[in-house]
């Protein structure tokens, strides 16, 4: 920094850093964390008015983080690969310095006594979390609509959705409010949101990334991980924030994939690259379509040998999705009852506990998460149980199988990460089918419990919105998501000349 | 309440019907920590002191196995002759009450731990009777509800419940048996001996200390009736929390004495939960039961199978303890008591008391004498269980060493034991303290033998005649004169031989 440099120019400037810059130049000493988190705060204060990505902006926190790596890097101490670089977390895991929401009327204002597993990763890596981000309620959503606080706009499009339900973070990375966010992917939750905002978003491999303090939609699909603008970034967040954790069962106990490694080593030669048939059809944009067969041929260029795939269970991925999901989801939300914690209604003292449960719930939940609790509860009825749930579990071993013989022949999969573009606030909101659509391409991989990567491909020629090129590995072979992730995006970078998001008008 | 119920009497209830019976019996495990988090299981702390986010069900928690609890769990399954599940899962048994924290229970559903066994349980005559084991599974417990305001602590007419969640999560071993077929009018009987037998069973293993009056262990009986030469089961009631072994036999009689009185008016049994009470030993309609109830079980996503590995379980099946009815047996014929001492033994809960004081030196027939006697009177008067009284096997071993040695008798034994309940130390002490020593000067007791002599001067005669059962009167006299400090055998030797008689 010279004096010669206008301030808010310094400003502009280091919220276009990556974040693996921003490390850099904290770790040498040409900014201080004090600086960054700074400047990110004063862009959020600029434009979240208009893009609403943020629920809750913990300034305070922030920058007694940032001071703290400051002193650290004073006192001479190493700092981390990400210390001092701001991130967005999204309002799913739980804080225990802000509200964790989730996105819904039922915790409005409620303060966890506890730091999830992740919360806690990410503030021993000395990551600064300016605040937490909107989402669709309970992560039940592909654009962030059923967010009980309103919406979050797209930055490219803000009569446009973000995608969902992690919309709030993919919206923040687009809009230059954050470097890096965390997101979580039930049905696509983090890769959607990403294809549409031009960002990278990653899935890990269920187990990769502790569920513990995340606010659990569907247990056996959920799964956090990292969302960037850059490959890279996505990678050393990706290792921040991965690992065996003892208070998740679930949690894989190996070594986390060499993610960062991969990152920096991108390449695709001799490479076999699965096109799977069942991933085209008359859900898709011509656009998006266009993209992607590019995608392919990039690949093609890059030294990959192209296969083409038939995963017939494919097909079926939505339907069952649509059972398991909400059968666990009726459970899982079965403990917000006004006992214990967040919103209580009709307690007037002549009430049964019963009836203020039920009101609590009625008053508490919106339309998209009562719509999947009752499907869940019938789906999950005795006498319907082997025809709903159970056959969803046969669907589940089905694609698993499926992508198990796929990854025989190949070392990755690809396809659009969404059928179309980010689609104008208003118009799927009543129309729940043409929303699930949106998941159509991500699902299968939660289903399968393995690992897959958004990054953007290019602009669909018939509306300049962003395209998703979705790459998938198998269960903790996350680190080929990056070798693969990292080429094509180095190779589109030096095509267009510069990352896609320069592209975004300015807010 | 002035509901009244006609019953059949018990005689005319079998000579027409014939009971089945199914008991569900749950047991909390004795682990240092709870089911599915850290936190401890420690009874009596301040309400919800004992709670973390994972019992609490706090949005964002995750449940992890306590591996102490599985291996209960297996223990449990092996004592029954169990087999033990290659490969379970839990699931989730939903269902919305204040008191369980997720609104649903982590319980296991169509896979258990354990299933397929039995427990040979032995009634009052000595006669075996063999109880089917459908399954054991493992299960956490809820908190509690305590409802204020009403005038019988059920929620019925309270004004508000307080909730207390220490409980919640806390490890339980559920044991369902097969339907109990063919015990007639024994039913009741064996529905006590089965908890007895497994309450010990239990206690032998160490998994649990299994008090009833504690709520560690807690008995469902189920119980149909129908009528003889048929096979069809009737329509059956559910009797809920029947907590201590009396009240299972008195529950599975009343229910076999309503259930026929129902049946021969012609009337038809509600599937029900029943209350057991326990001051009349009567049943009032609970729950009515219909095929409506619905948990929606489905494995607990949030954890991983359980697999216990071949070679642990078989590891487990060596280190089983020998099983309390064996044990029983060969104590049994080591003390040289009969099957209904033994019994009354059993139930009064001093088989390992009067096995550990033996133990500690004392003969056998001493040891069931204080254990059965004095000290069950003082248990019983006291309302406590003999294993809660201040002491020990080791003490009551010293006190009968005492008088073995002639330095205490009956009597003054008893005043040490009384002193040893009172807190004032160890028999030595006690002893010590209170001067009870038996009076051996002999010059002493010659005295008082002279004047006892002296002064029943016909009673002397007759035993100088003979009559040597009459020294019974001067050695009373003799004790009641040393305020029984005096050893009454060597009395009566020292009374015949101043009366020159022979003993």
């Amino acid at each position: 920094m010279t004096d010669m440099t206008d301030m808010t120019d310094s400003k502009s400037e280091i919220i276009r850093l990556t974040a693996a810059e921003i490390a850099a130049k904290i770790a040498s000493g040409e900014l201080t964390a004090v600086e960054v988190t700074e400047a990110h705060l004063a862009r959020i204060e600029a434009v979240d008015e208009k893009v609403h990505a943020f629920l809750h902006v913990d300034r305070e926190g922030a920058l007694a983080q940032a001071r703290a790596v400051d002193e650290k890097r004073a006192s001479g101490e190493k700092l981390g690969p990400l210390a001092g670089v701001p991130l967005a977390l999204k309002d799913i895991f739980t804080t225990m310095n802000m509200p964790t929401t989730v996105g819904s009327k039922i915790l409005e204002g409620w303060v966890p006594p506890y730091d999830a597993t992740l919360t806690k990763k990410l503030k021993d890596a000395d990551v600064v979390i300016l605040g937490k981000t909107n989402m669709d309620e309970f992560a039940m959503g592909s654009s962030t609509e059923n967010s009980a606080y309103g919406p979050t706009g797209n930055p490219w499009d803000l009569t446009r959705i973000p995608g969902g339900s992690g919309g709030g973070s993919s919206a923040s990375l687009a809009s230059f409010e954050a470097p890096l966010a965390i997101g979580t992917d039930t049905g696509g939750s983090i890769r959607q949101p990403a294809a549409v905002t031009g960002t990278v978003g990653v899935k890990p491999t269920y187990g990769g990334v502790s569920r513990y303090g995340m606010v659990a939609f569907s247990s056996s699909l959920d799964q956090g991980g990292p969302c960037a603008r850059t490959v890279l970034d996505a990678a050393l967040l990706h290792e921040a924030i991965a690992g065996h954790d003892p208070m998740d069962s679930t949690s894989i106990d190996a070594p986390v994939p060499p993610v960062v490694e991969a990152a920096r080593n991108g390449s695709v030669q001799g490479m076999r690259v699965g096109v799977v048939k069942q991933f085209r059809g008359e859900h898709y944009q011509a656009g998006v379509m266009q993209r992607f067969d590019e995608s392919v041929e990039l690949l093609k260029e890059l030294g990959a040998q192209i296969v083409e795939l038939d995963c017939p269970s494919f097909d079926l991925a939505l339907s069952a999705y649509y059972l398991i999901a909400p059968s666990e989801c009726s459970s899982n939300l079965a403990r917000f009852d006004a006992m214990r914690y967040g919103l209580r209604v009709g307690d007037d003292g002549s009430k049964s506990a019963e009836d203020v449960t039920a009101l609590t719930r009625e008053a508490g939940f919106g339309d998209e998460v009562k719509r999947r609790i009752i499907l869940g509860t019938y789906a999950l009825s005795s006498g319907y149980y082997d025809a709903y749930y159970g056959s969803a579990q046969k669907v589940r071993t089905l694609i698993t199988q499926d992508f198990e013989k796929a990854f025989e022949q190949v070392d990755v999969v690809v396809s659009p990460t969404t059928p179309t573009t980010a689609f104008p606030i208003g118009e799927r909101a009543d129309d729940p089918m043409a929303m699930y659509l949106a998941d159509l391409c991500t699902i299968p991989t939660n289903l399968a419990g393995n690992a897959a990567m958004s990054l953007p491909c290019g602009l669909a020629p018939e509306d300049g919105l962003p395209v998703g090129l979705q790459i998938i590995a198998p269960a903790m072979k996350d680190d080929r998501l990056y070798r693969v992730g990292a080429a094509v995006e180095a190779a589109f970078v030096e095509k267009w000349g510069h990352p896609l998001l320069e592209e975004a008008p300015s807010l | 309440m002035t509901v009244t119920t006609d019953l059949a009497s018990y005689e005319d209830a079998l000579a027409t019907y014939d009971p089945v019976m199914g008991l569900e019996v749950h047991v909390e495990l004795g682990t240092k920590t709870k089911m599915f988090c850290g936190c401890s299981t420690e009874l009596g702390a301040d309400a919800n002191s004992q709670t973390c986010p994972v019992c609490l069900g706090l949005p964002g928690s995750l449940p992890v196995v306590n591996a102490i609890g599985v291996e209960s769990a297996v223990k449990i399954g092996l004592a029954l002759h169990c087999e033990i599940a290659e490969w379970c899962r839990f699931a989730r048994k939903n269902y919305f009450y204040p008191d369980m924290p997720k609104n649903f229970q982590t319980s296991q559903y169509d896979e258990p731990i354990a299933f397929n066994g039995y427990l040979d349980v032995q009634l009052e005559d000595g006669e075996v009777f063999r109880v089917e084991i459908e399954r054991a599974h493992m299960e956490e417990d809820t908190g509690k509800s305590t409802h204020v305001g009403g005038a019988t602590g059920r929620i019925h007419g309270a004004s508000h419940s307080l909730l207390d969640y220490n409980r919640a999560g806390i490890p339980l071993i559920e044991i369902v048996t097969k339907p109990i077929e063919g015990a007639g009018q024994r039913a009741p009987e064996v529905a006590k001996a089965y908890v007895a037998e497994l309450r010990e069973l239990i206690k032998a293993l160490g998994v649990s200390e299994a008090r009833m009056e504690m709520g560690q262990m807690r008995c469902d009986v189920n119980l149909s009736l129908r009528p003889h030469g048929t096979e069809t089961f009737g329509t059956r009631s559910e009797t809920k929390n029947v907590n201590s072994l009396r009240s299972v036999e008195r529950a599975a009689r009343y229910e076999i004495q309503r259930h026929a009185a129902v049946l021969s008016s012609g009337g038809t049994i509600v599937q029900e939960t029943r209350h057991f009470h326990e001051e009349d030993g009567s049943t009032t309609a609970g729950r009515i039961k219909d095929n409506a109830e619905d948990y929606r079980y489905f494995p607990e996503p949030d954890l991983v199978p359980v697999a216990p590995a071949r070679e642990w379980v078989e590891e487990l099946r060596k280190g089983l303890p020998e099983l309390p009815r064996v044990r029983r047996n060969r104590l049994r014929e080591e003390w040289g008591v009969s099957e209904h001492d033994m019994q009354s033994i059993l139930n009064a809960g001093a088989v390992d008391l009067i096995a550990a004081t033996i133990e500690e030196g004392a003969d056998a027939a001493s040891a069931r004498k204080w254990w059965m006697g004095e000290l069950a009177r003082s248990a019983n008067e006291s309302g406590r269980a003999l294993d809660e009284l201040a002491i020990t096997p080791s003490q009551v071993a010293r006190v009968t060493a005492l008088v073995a040695a002639g330095d205490l008798n009956d009597k003054l034994a008893r005043q040490v034991i009384d002193g040893v309940l009172k807190g004032e130390g160890d028999p030595d002490t006690v002893v010590e303290k209170r001067g009870l020593k038996v009076v051996s000067d002999e010059g002493a007791l010659t005295a008082a033998v002279d004047e006892a002599i002296a002064a029943n001067a016909a009673i002397a005669d007759k035993i100088r005649s003979g009559k040597v059962a009459a020294a019974g009167a001067l050695v009373g006299a003799v004790m009641k004169a040393t305020r029984g400090q005096a050893d009454a055998a060597r009395v009566k030797e020292l009374i015949l031989q101043k009366l020159g008689v022979e003993g």
